[in-house]
């Protein structure tokens, strides 16, 4: 079948997304987006109707029918309809679930590692060795209600005791689910095989039981895919089940409905493979923001539960300290007044900054946001712990081995940003900043922002698995991500190392397309920017002595590069990035970098 | 006519309010529909399960996990009290016995020959819902609860802390823009709610705690004034469940805000009447704001119609308040809701409305605006 057109939603716990996606002179491209709140909640109580309206809003603004009273018209005939209609979900607070193993840094960290695979928010890992007594666990566990739990531990043939502990945990717990209260909870087993009957005899009548292989059948190895689908699989059939109105939309979908970080993570784990990069992505929501990395290969995803610009926005303040969030301000705001500005956005979460004032606060607040859930990502995103390894004399006066991160900022080639804050700032130039100045890219780092968060619906898009449309949708999905989504804002360049205020860090030979040339002298504590559009540029990246900029202190590097809608950002402000506490001295600095990129309008 | 879906919060001099009052678990529901009821009457108990300890005998008796069925001296679903032996094993040659004691009063829930491990469960605990307001049973939800209805009086505020209270209303500023301070506070308004103007100081609020005010209801408080009544420091806001004794209504946002003037005339309009009110918040997707409801009796219920629905939207004429800095706190009616999106001193390109605030003509986006739903 050849495929024309696609329509896909993201039904978000606020607002319900539409996107178009048109064949155009034999390529997809994006036509439209509508938008419409999201209708999970009373009055309405049925998520299809958000969906109607968002929508009915693509009809308007495509200027062609797609809906047939309350149907979607499949497939597109004379004009009208779409060939494939998909949609993820992330309304009613998308999945929640609690995840339990022996050792919480082992198996423990390897449930945590598949739910959230999944997409899902974990809201506490369960461990033998983690601190409670079991009736503190069983008290959680009672209180937290999840959607669904993930029970692991063990190695094949290893101790059945633990696990089976864990299970009567559960089990003397007796958890209700969240949503609708005439169904068992759902529980997946992936723990020792040899614990399969007895955990069956503890938790099969009590709770909707799933035994999938085990997720760390050995010590040195992961087995996150059996988990990571049955928690899709169950999604769909239960918590998604429950959700008003989505047995409707379920009925409506060519592809089974993905959690909306589900999508995304597959969507970023299929371009790092597909370019064979490393990559670094993350969505800042209201309530959460959502990181994803590829690095040698290796997929992560964690979610900060409670770090984002609304609903949670007291919560960054709280966990940075107000002392950090005021170090990005290039004003002078007294503190007492800024605590009740930021607590009045959480009360109420929908407004936007009007002033520049507003818009300097809101984006200083995001910096630490995205700073917070990165080093909570970093932490995550580790080597498996609990491996032996063999080591030399050297590796031992290292300290390094297993539990150790596998995020290298030096070896990260793109790091994308979605969500509000960074996809609808009102210049570009302010989200290369944020990104910057939070995730701290290392060595020649590209930046790109996702232009409207279409992401989730681009992910499953990627991820149909029928086999008459799976190729085109690939591709088309593949397209769109280039073409559309993908606003690239140019490239960092920092080098790091230790040097004096004021010394020069780092030369380079632009030579642009036309053949034209630039040189670039970089000093201690400046922030140059070049423009530069999205186009190959060959450079020679020359670091100072105790520089290093990619291939080792001093070594030079002759590559290729790219530039963007901001350009070629070089940062030789050090590496950790230090803002002098001192108000008068960083004033002065943040005006500094602020003008060297045009972050904000002159006159004020 | 243009419209602008933004939700705001309810003024209501008469409202069909419903309350649903439910068991966290299924129970039993002791009113019937038709049944009147006042804010302390029980309408549905149940016994949630007791709490669970597990107790490893087999470690205890240093035996086998597979020999302590042999052990135990009690079975399944036995009561056993505290310090009542559990299990015990004959030592060597029938001496050094050792036995397993019970750590509380409890029932034998599970004895694992697995893990060893056996599970006594404590009594059941008894929990009741009472029907907070005054009204009458509008309808049963079989084995959860009831809902209760009543024509009141109804506010929202914005935030608030502490959970479901009840008491008197008090007026204890003359006007919407006078601070409450500790000497508007007295013994005599131990067990009442007082309500005041534009702010309350910590100083103030704690004072309201130790005289043991029953709720507090006033414009503006200070967010960082939270943490040391709290404990923490809040992060989302999500209250409800603190045991402060005084519960705190915050109906127009944190700082130094006038009260609105409707709500503080409605209010005083309610000097002296009982009120059911509830500082639980909860703002995520499916938000819960604190309130204050207060029954009306015959003679005060009048025959005008509600205007429920308004929650459409902002149009032209609509009442409204401006929400976020510059214009934070102000009130106004909107003279315009154009279509285009307009450029913002942040360069943010936003759809709009221009609101008449006493003659002057404000620019603002019409996601910075809350609807006043009034009667």
């Amino acid at each position: 079948m050849e495929l024309k057109s696609i329509l896909a939603t993201d039904c978000g716990s606020t607002t319900t997304k539409a996107i178009l996606i048109e064949k155009i002179d034999g390529e997809f491209r994006l036509k439209v987006r509508g938008e419409a709140p999201t209708t999970v909640e009373a009055p309405f109580e049925d998520v299809t109707k958000g969906v109607l309206n968002a929508v009915m809003e693509v009809e308007e603004l495509a200027g062609r029918k797609l809906l047939d009273g309350d149907n979607i018209m499949s497939p597109q005939k004379n004009g009208s309809g779409v060939d494939i209609y998909i949609s993820t979900s992330s309304a009613g607070g998308g999945l929640q679930m609690m995840v339990a193993g022996v050792v919480k840094s082992m198996t423990g960290e390897s449930a945590e590692r598949a739910a959230l695979g999944a997409g899902s928010i974990v809201m506490d890992v369960i461990a033998s060795n983690d601190g409670r007594l079991p009736h503190e666990k069983i008290k959680r566990i009672r209180q937290l209600r999840p959607d669904m739990i993930l029970l692991s531990g063990g190695i094949d043939g290893g101790t059945v005791s633990h696990v089976v502990e864990l299970a009567e945990i559960l089990s003397a717990a007796n958890p209700k689910p969240r949503l609708g209260q005439n169904y068992k909870l759902p529980v997946i087993y992936a723990g020792n095989i040899k614990a399969q009957d007895q955990i069956r005899d503890t938790l099969g009548e009590l709770t909707d039981l799933d035994i999938v292989d085990n997720i760390r059948p050995v010590l040195e190895r992961e087995n996150l895919g059996p988990s990571r689908d049955k928690v899709h699989d169950l999604f769909m059939e239960h918590v998604m089940a429950q959700a008003p109105g989505y047995k409707k939309l379920m009925s409506w979908t060519d592809a089974p409905i993905m959690p909306t970080p589900g999508a995304v993570g597959f969507l970023i784990e299929m371009i790092a493979k597909e370019e064979n990069i490393s990559v670094v992505g993350v969505d800042i929501g209201g309530a959460t923001t959502d990181i994803f990395s590829v690095f040698s290969g290796k997929f992560n995803r964690t979610v900060s539960a409670n770090l984002g610009m609304s609903y949670s926005v007291c919560n960054v303040l709280a966990e940075a300290g107000l002392d950090n969030v005021l170090r990005w301000v290039p004003l002078d705001i007294d503190r007492k007044e800024l605590t009740n500005r930021i607590g009045n956005k959480m009360i109420r979460p929908t407004t936007v900054p009007q002033s520049l004032e507003e818009l300097i606060i809101e984006q200083a607040i995001a910096r630490e946001a995205l700073r917070l859930s990165f080093k909570q990502h970093k932490e995550f995103a580790v080597e498996l712990k609990g491996v032996q390894t063999e080591r030399t004399i050297s590796d031992a006066f290292e300290q390094s081995g297993s539990g150790q991160s596998l995020v290298n900022m030096m070896d990260l080639d793109l790091l994308v940003g979605s969500g509000g804050v960074l996809s609808h700032a009102p210049r570009r130039s302010q989200s290369a900043r944020m990104l910057v100045d939070a995730f701290q890219p290392e060595g020649i780092t590209q930046l790109a922002v996702d232009s409207i968060f279409m992401m989730p619906q681009l992910g499953v898009l990627a991820n149909i698995d029928n086999k008459e449309l799976s190729e085109e949708a690939l591709k088309a999905a593949l397209e769109v991500f280039h073409k559309d989504c993908l606003i690239r804002l140019g490239t960092c360049i920092a080098p790091v190392g230790k040097t004096k205020p004021g010394t020069l860090v780092l030369s380079a030979h632009l030579v642009f397309q036309d053949k034209s040339t630039q040189t670039v002298e970089l000093h201690n504590g400046e922030l140059i920017k070049i423009d530069a559009p999205y186009e190959p540029i060959k450079v020679i990246l020359t670091p100072a002595k105790k520089m290093d900029v990619g291939s080792g202190v001093g070594e030079p590097i002759e590559t290729e590069i790219f530039g963007g809608v901001t350009g070629l950002l070089f940062d030789g402000r050090g590496r950790p990035l230090d803002v002098p506490i001192e108000k008068d001295k960083r004033l002065g600095l943040l005006e500094k970098w602020s003008n060297a990129v045009d972050e904000y309008p002159k006159n004020n | 006519m243009a419209h602008a879906y933004t939700p705001g919060l309810k003024v209501l001099h008469q409202s069909d309010v419903e309350k649903n009052r439910r068991l966290p678990i299924k129970g039993k529901v002791v009113k019937n529909i038709g049944d009147n009821v006042s804010p302390d009457m029980i309408v549905a108990k149940t016994d949630l399960p007791g709490n669970v300890q597990m107790v490893k005998v087999s470690n205890l008796l240093n035996i086998g996990p597979g020999d302590i069925k042999d052990a135990m001296i009690v079975a399944i679903g036995d009561h056993v009290d505290k310090d009542q032996v559990i299990a015990e094993m004959a030592g060597l040659f029938g001496l050094f016995k050792s036995d397993v004691k019970s750590p509380i009063d409890a029932t034998i829930e599970s004895i694992s020959d697995i893990t060893g491990q056996v599970v006594l469960r404590e009594k059941p605990i008894p929990v009741e819902v009472d029907a907070y307001m005054s009204g009458t049973v509008k309808d049963i939800i079989p084995e959860e609860g009831v809902i209760v209805q009543a024509t009141a009086a109804f506010i929202q505020g914005i935030f608030g802390i502490g959970g479901e209270s009840r008491g008197e209303i008090v007026m204890v500023t003359d006007n919407r823009s006078d601070e409450i301070t500790p000497n508007h506070i007295l013994e005599e308004h131990a067990g009442k709610i007082i309500v005041g103007g534009s702010f309350i100081s910590l100083e103030a609020y704690r004072k309201a705690i130790s005289m043991k005010i029953a709720g507090v209801v006033v414009g503006g408080f200070n967010y960082f004034d939270l943490e040391p009544i709290l404990g923490y420091t809040l992060g989302v806001a999500i209250t409800g469940s603190e045991d402060l004794g005084t519960s705190l209504v915050v109906t127009e946002g944190y700082g130094k805000i006038y009260m609105s003037d409707r709500t503080f005339s409605l209010l005083k309009e309610h000097e002296n009447n009982f009120a059911s009110i509830n500082g639980a918040t909860q703002i995520r997707a499916g938000v819960i704001r604190p309130e204050i409801v207060i029954p009306l009796s015959d003679a005060q219920k009048s025959n005008i119609e509600e205007t429920r629905d308004q929650e459409i939207g902002i149009g032209v004429g609509s009442l409204v308040r401006i929400i976020r800095a510059p214009y934070f706190g102000k009130i106004g009616k909107v003279k315009l809701l154009p279509s285009e999106l307009n450029k913002m001193e942040s360069e943010t390109m936003v759809r709009v409305a221009e609101v008449d605030v006493n003659g002057d003509i404000l620019i603002v986006p019409r996601s910075n605006l809350e609807m006043l739903e009034t009667n």
